[in-house]
C-alpha cells in the first residue's frame, strides 16, 4: 500500500465528510442564521454601550423582552399559518388602555383586567382572523387596515380617558408584583414568557394544533385536500396572536403603568423584522418559539442599545428597515437554495478499496450460458419481483413494484391473485415455523403476513445510535430477512443515509451506510447487531444452528455473524472479492448456498472507488444518468459451501433471459430466479438436485 | 350545451354590474346627496379644492394602479414623494436653480425606485417587504438629512405657482396634469407591448417568465416608474401648497392610494383593470373626503371611515375574485 494511498485512507477514516450534509438536514440548522446575528449585535453593541452587561440592564432588557417576546409569538404563530399580522402595534395600545382602565380607573382585581384585556385582544384578532381566514382576504393588506382602524379607536377613546387614568391608581399587590416584582432577580412577566414560550414550544413541536398549523402554512392545498379545517385554524392563529399581544399589553401596562399616545406605534415593523430575522419564513410552514425569541432578542438588543447610544428614532427606523430588507432576503434565498446546497454536500463518497476480484477466465466462475435454459413465469405481469419464496404446498409469493405481495399457483405458475398489499417495495421473504411470511419493506420496515393475508407491522423502528447526526431509528430500506431457530428475525438495512430509489447513490459513497438488526417477537424488541456495513443485502442463516451468512454489496464479499455458540457476536469473512456484487443468499438443497451477483464490477467503478474525491465531483457536476455505476446488466447465480468455496455457476451472457438476479430460490429441484428490474421470473431445471426438497422443510422440518 | 354558453354568458354580461360600475354609481349618488344636503359642497372655491386634492391623490393612484395591475405593490409612494420633493427643496436651497435641483431630486427618485425594484425582481423580497422597509429606509434617510420637517419651496418660480392657481379654460392646472399623466399611463398600459408585459407579469407571473417575456426588467421599470409618478405628485402637491411637509410620510396617505386603487376595481391579484378603475376610485374617494371635511368629522373618524370602507372593498374584492385552495400560491400573503 503506497504512502498517498494510506493518506487518503486515514483521511476520510479521520474527517467524516458526511456529518456536514446531515447536518444541513437538521431543522435546527435554520437557527444557525439567527444565532449568529445575534451574536454578532451582542458583539458589536457589548464594548461601545455602557453598562452594558450589568445586571440591572440584563433585568430591565429581560422585563421589555417579555412585552416583544410576547408580540413576536404571537406574530410568528400567525406567520407559520401563512399570513401575517400587521395590527399587532394598535392591538397592543388597545390592549393597554384597556387593561389600565380596568385597573385604575375600574379598579377591577387582576384577573378580572386581565380577562377584560385578553377579551379585547380576541375580539381584534377574530375580526383579524374573519377576514382572513373565514372571508380569505389577503393578510397584509388587511391588517394593515385593520392597524388603521384599531389605531383610530385608540385615537378617538385614548384622550376621553387618559385624564382618569394618570388619576386614579390601583389598590392591587398582584398588580403591583406583576410590574414591579421579581423573581429569582428577574422581573416577574419575563417567567410568564418563560412558561407560555415552554407550552407553545410542546404544542408547535408536538401538539396536533401546532402541526395542523405548520401544515396549512406549509402547503395550504395539501392540508386543505387532507381534510384540515383551514379556514379555522388560520382564524384560530389570528385569535391566538392577539391574545398573546394582549398579554404582552397587559404586561406593559403593570410595568409602566400610563401610556403615551404614540404606543405600539411601529411596533409592526419591531416584531416583523424580529421574526423574519429569527427565521420565521415569510408564507409560512417554516418557524419555532426558539427563532421567535432569538429575534426578537435581537431587535431589543438592537433598539435598547441604539437609545442608550442616544441615535434619533428616524435613523432606528432606518437601521430596522435595514436590518429587515438583509433578513428577508436571506430568508428567501435559504429557502430557495438550501436544498441545491443539500444536494450539492449530502453525497460524500469514501475510500473503498476492494480486493482483485476472483477470476474469471478460469476455475468455476467462467461464464457461461446455463440460465438461457430456463422458462420464463408471468412474463409482463411480474413488476419487480425482487425476491421469492415458496410454501409447502408449492405455492409461490414474490413482492412487485405496485406493494403487493402476489400468490402464483402450483404446479406451472400461470395463475396468480394478490395475496396482500403492504404499500412499500416488498423484498427479502421468509416463511417462520407457524407459517407466517415475514417480509422486509423497503421504505417502512419489516412486515409480517399471515397465511390468510393480514399484513401486521413488526417493526419500523431500531435502537438510536449514539453518534449518528442523523436519526437513524427510522428504517429506510429494510432489505432481505432470514429467521433464526428460535423465532427471531434477523434482517439487513441497506443504507440508513438514501431512499430505495436513490441506491445508485449509496453505491457511489460505498461507506458502510447499512446495519443488520434483530427482531425478537417474543419480546417485540428491535436492535441492531452490527452496523457500518456496507450496503448490507442478503441474509441467510446457515445450516449450523448458530451463524448467519450476509452479504455486503458494494464491498463485494460474503461474512458470517454468530449470533450463538462460542464465538457469539464475532463477524468471519467468508467470501472475499466476487467479481459482482453479491445480492441474496438463499439454502441449496444438497446443504450449500446459493448466491445471486446482481452485476458485475467494472475496472473503472473499482479504480473510482479509491478516489473518493474524483466521485464527489462526478456527483456535483455530471447528471445522475451519467454517474459511473455498477453494472446491473449482467449477473450470475452461483453456488457455495460453508467454507466458502465457489462451487459453480450459473450466467446468461448472452443476456437473453435473466441478466440481471436479484434472489433465487430452489423447490423440489427447480431453481427459481428473480430480478428486481426483471418483467418476469425464470425457472431452470437441476436435473441433478433433490426433486423433493423445499425450503421451508429445511428450516423448521418436515411436517408430521 | 357548448352552443348555448356563450350566449348566456353574454346575457349574463348584459346585466352584471362590475365593480367599477358600483362605485361610479356609489360616487354619482354621494355626490348628488351632498350636493343636495351640504350647504359649501357646490359652491366653487370647494369643487376647486375638491379637484386640487383629487389631483394629487389621483396621480398617486395612477402609479399605484399601474404596479398593482403587475401584481405588485408599492408603500414607498408617500415617503419617495416626501423626501424626493425635500431633496430638490434642499438643493434649490445650497445655490442649484430650482429647475436644475427639481431634475437632480428625478433622478434621487429614481434611484430610489431602482433599488425597490431591483429587491423585488432580482432579489425576489416579497413586494410588500421590500416596499415597507424601503419606505421606512428612504423616509429615515431623509428625516437624517433635513433638519425641518416642512420645506418651502423658493417663491417666485412662475410655473411652479401655474400649477398651484392657474387655470386653462377654467380648468385649474393640477387637473390637466393628473388627466396628462393618467392618459400617458393609459395609453402606456394598453397599446404599448410593455404594457402588455405589465399585464402578462400581473396574471401569472412564472408563465410569463417561462415564455420568454423579460420580467425583471418590467418589474424594475415598472417601480421606477411608480417612483416617477409619485415625484410629479410632489411636484403638484408643492405647487398647490407651496412647500412640502415631510411628516405627510406619517399620515395614511398612502392607504388612502391604495383604497383608490382596490376600490376602483383593480384586483390585488393583477393582470386586471386600468387607468379608468383608478380615476372612478379617486372621484369616490376624492367626494368622501371632501364631504366629511365640510361635516366636519376629525381626522382620527375620517381615517376610520375610510379604514371600514377599505376592508369592506378587500372584503368585495376577496368575494368577486375569491381565493382558490387548488391554484393559490402558500406564500402568497
Amino acid at each position: 500500500m503506497s504512502l498517498s494511498e494510506s493518506l487518503v485512507r486515514l483521511r476520510y477514516r479521520v474527517l467524516p465528510d458526511h456529518v456536514l450534509g446531515e447536518l444541513l438536514t437538521k431543522k435546527w440548522v435554520d437557527s444557525a442564521i439567527p444565532f449568529a446575528a445575534l451574536v454578532l449585535v451582542i458583539a458589536i453593541f457589548a464594548p461601545i454601550v455602557p453598562r452594558f452587561f450589568q445586571f440591572g440592564t440584563i433585568s430591565l432588557l429581560s422585563g421589555e423582552m417579555a412585552e416583544l417576546g410576547l408580540v413576536v409569538l404571537g406574530l410568528t404563530i400567525v406567520m407559520i399559518s401563512g399570513g401575517i399580522d400587521l395590527s399587532v402595534g394598535s392591538t397592543f395600545a388597545l390592549a393597554v388602555t384597556t387593561a389600565l382602565y380596568t385597573m385604575n380607573v375600574m379598579g377591577l382585581s387582576l384577573g378580572g383586567g386581565l380577562a377584560a384585556t385578553l377579551g379585547v385582544g380576541a375580539v381584534c384578532g377574530a375580526i383579524n382572523g374573519f377576514m382572513v381566514g373565514i372571508l380569505r382576504m389577503r393578510a397584509f393588506l388587511t391588517t394593515l387596515v385593520t392597524l388603521i382602524i384599531f389605531r383610530s379607536v385608540f385615537d378617538i377613546v385614548f384622550p376621553q380617558i387618559s385624564t382618569d387614568i394618570v388619576m386614579n391608581y390601583p389598590e392591587s399587590a398582584a398588580w403591583d408584583f406583576l410590574g414591579m416584582g421579581h423573581v429569582l432577580g428577574l422581573p416577574t412577566p419575563f417567567w410568564v414568557l418563560a412558561a407560555i414560550a415552554l407550552i407553545l414550544h410542546i404544542v408547535l413541536s408536538r401538539g396536533r394544533y401546532g402541526w395542523r398549523l405548520l401544515a396549512v402554512g406549509g402547503a395550504r392545498r395539501s392540508a386543505h385536500n387532507a381534510g384540515i379545517n383551514v379556514r379555522w385554524t388560520v382564524f384560530s392563529a389570528y385569535v391566538i396572536c392577539s391574545v398573546l399581544v394582549a398579554l404582552g399589553g397587559f404586561h406593559f401596562a403593570a410595568r409602566i403603568g400610563s401610556a403615551a399616545s404614540d404606543i405600539g406605534a411601529g411596533m409592526e415593523l419591531q416584531a416583523l423584522t424580529a421574526t423574519v430575522l429569527g427565521g420565521i419564513s415569510l408564507g409560512g410552514g417554516r418557524g419555532s418559539v426558539a427563532k421567535a425569541l432569538m429575534g426578537a432578542l435581537f431587535v431589543l438588543i438592537l433598539s435598547t442599545s441604539l437609545l442608550a447610544l442616544a441615535i434619533p428614532g428616524p435613523v432606528n427606523a432606518l437601521i430596522l428597515g435595514l436590518v429587515l430588507v438583509t433578513a428577508v432576503f436571506l430568508d428567501v434565498r435559504w429557502v430557495k437554495n438550501r436544498h441545491k446546497l443539500l444536494r450539492a454536500v449530502y453525497i460524500s463518497p469514501t475510500f473503498n478499496k476492494l480486493p482483485p476480484a476472483i477470476s474469471t477466465t478460469e476455475g468455476p466462475l467462467v461464464p457461461n450460458d446455463r440460465l438461457r435454459a430456463s422458462e420464463p413465469i408471468g412474463l409482463g405481469i411480474m413488476d419487480g419481483a425482487e425476491d421469492a419464496i415458496f410454501d409447502r404446498e408449492g405455492n409461490l409469493y414474490t413482492g412487485s413494484r405496485h406493494g403487493d405481495i402476489m400468490r402464483w399457483f402450483g404446479p406451472d405458475y400461470t395463475r396468480y391473485e394478490i395475496f396482500a398489499h403492504t404499500g412499500g417495495a416488498p423484498q427479502g421473504m421468509a416463511f417462520d415455523a407457524e407459517g407466517n411470511l415475514a417480509v422486509c419493506v423497503g421504505g417502512m420496515g419489516l412486515y409480517q403476513v399471515s397465511p390468510q393475508g393480514e399484513v401486521t407491522l413488526l417493526t419500523a423502528e431500531t435502537n438510536r445510535s449514539w453518534t449518528s447526526i442523523a436519526d437513524d431509528s427510522v428504517m429506510k430500506l429494510a432489505d432481505d430477512c432470514d429467521i433464526l431457530p428460535d423465532g427471531r428475525i434477523i434482517f439487513s438495512e441497506a443504507t440508513v443515509r438514501f431512499e430505495m430509489h436513490d441506491w445508485y447513490a449509496d453505491a457511489l459513497e460505498s461507506r458502510g451506510n447499512g446495519r443488520l438488526i434483530v427482531y425478537d417477537p417474543k419480546t417485540k424488541t428491535t436492535r441492531t447487531v452490527l452496523s457500518n456495513l456496507i450496503f448490507p443485502n442478503g441474509v441467510c442463516t446457515s445450516y449450523d444452528g448458530e451463524s448467519v451468512l450476509f452479504a455486503e454489496s458494494w464491498a463485494c464479499r460474503i461474512n458470517r455473524y454468530y449470533y450463538a455458540g462460542p464465538k457469539k457476536g464475532r463477524l468471519e469473512r467468508v467470501i472475499e472479492g466476487l467479481p459482482g456484487y453479491p445480492d441474496n443468499i438463499n439454502r441449496a438443497s444438497d446443504g450449500t448456498y446459493w448466491l445471486a451477483l446482481m452485476g458485475s464490477r467494472t475496472p473503472a467503478l473499482d479504480l473510482s472507488l479509491e478516489m473518493p474525491s474524483f466521485r464527489r465531483r462526478m456527483a456535483r457536476r455530471v447528471s445522475q444518468d451519467a454517474w459511473l455505476m455498477p453494472n446491473l446488466n449482467t449477473g450470475c447465480v452461483l453456488k457455495f459451501n460453508e467454507k466458502g468455496e465457489i462451487l459453480e455457476s450459473f450466467w446468461d451472457l448472452g443476456g437473453t433471459r435473466h441478466p440481471m438476479i436479484t434472489s433465487m430460490r430452489e423447490h423440489r429441484g427447480t431453481l427459481y430466479l428473480c430480478g428486481i428490474f426483471n418483467n418476469r421470473m425464470g425457472a431452470l431445471k437441476l436435473p441433478g438436485a433433490d426433486q423433493d426438497w423445499c425450503g421451508v422443510d429445511s428450516y423448521w422440518g418436515k411436517p408430521t | 350545451m357548448s352552443l348555448r354558453e356563450p350566449a348566456q354568458a353574454g346575457r349574463h354580461r348584459r346585466f352584471r354590474l362590475t365593480q367599477e360600475g358600483v362605485v361610479s354609481l356609489i360616487a354619482l349618488t354621494l355626490f348628488l346627496a351632498f350636493a343636495l344636503f351640504l350647504n359649501n359642497f357646490m359652491s366653487q372655491g370647494n369643487l376647486l379644492t375638491l379637484l386640487k386634492n383629487v389631483a394629487i391623490l389621483g396621480t398617486l393612484a395612477v402609479g399605484m394602479g399601474m404596479i398593482v395591475v403587475g401584481r405588485g405593490i408599492d408603500l414607498t409612494m408617500v415617503a419617495v414623494m416626501v423626501v424626493g420633493v425635500a431633496f430638490a427643496i434642499w438643493l434649490s436651497s445650497q445655490g442649484f436653480g430650482f429647475g436644475e435641483a427639481v431634475l437632480i431630486g428625478a433622478c434621487l427618485v429614481a434611484f430610489c425606485g431602482l433599488i425597490t425594484g431591483i429587491l423585488i425582481a432580482i432579489a425576489e423580497v416579497p413586494p410588500i417587504f421590500a416596499t415597507l422597509a424601503m419606505a421606512s429606509i428612504v423616509y429615515g434617510g431623509g428625516r437624517v438629512a433635513f433638519s425641518s420637517d416642512v420645506l418651502y419651496a423658493p417663491a417666485g418660480i412662475g410655473w411652479l405657482v401655474a400649477i398651484g392657481s392657474g387655470t386653462f379654460l377654467g380648468v385649474p392646472y393640477s387637473i390637466l396634469i393628473l388627466a396628462g399623466i393618467a392618459a400617458l399611463v393609459a395609453l402606456f398600459l394598453s397599446l404599448t407591448r410593455f404594457g402588455r408585459f405589465i399585464y402578462a407579469t400581473g396574471d401569472n407571473p412564472h408563465a410569463a417568465r417561462t415564455m420568454g417575456l423579460p420580467t425583471r426588467p418590467v418589474q424594475i421599470s415598472q417601480y421606477v416608474l411608480a417612483a416617477l409618478i409619485a415625484y410629479a405628485a410632489g411636484i403638484l402637491m408643492t405647487g398647490l401648497v407651496s412647500g412640502i411637509n415631510t411628516r405627510l410620510y406619517n399620515s395614511t396617505l398612502i392607504y388612502d392610494v391604495l383604497l383608490v386603487v382596490v376600490l376602483g376595481g383593480i384586483s390585488l391579484s393583477g393582470g386586471q383593470g386600468g387607468v379608468r378603475n383608478v380615476l372612478v376610485g379617486t372621484v369616490l374617494v376624492g367626494i368622501l373626503i371632501n364631504g366629511m371635511t365640510i361635516m366636519n368629522f376629525s381626522y382620527t373618524s375620517q381615517n376610520l371611515i375610510k379604514s371600514v370602507i377599505l376592508l369592506a372593498a378587500l372584503a368585495l374584492d376577496a368575494v368577486i375574485n375569491p381565493r382558490d385552495e387548488q391554484t393559490s400560491q402558500s406564500g402568497d400573503i
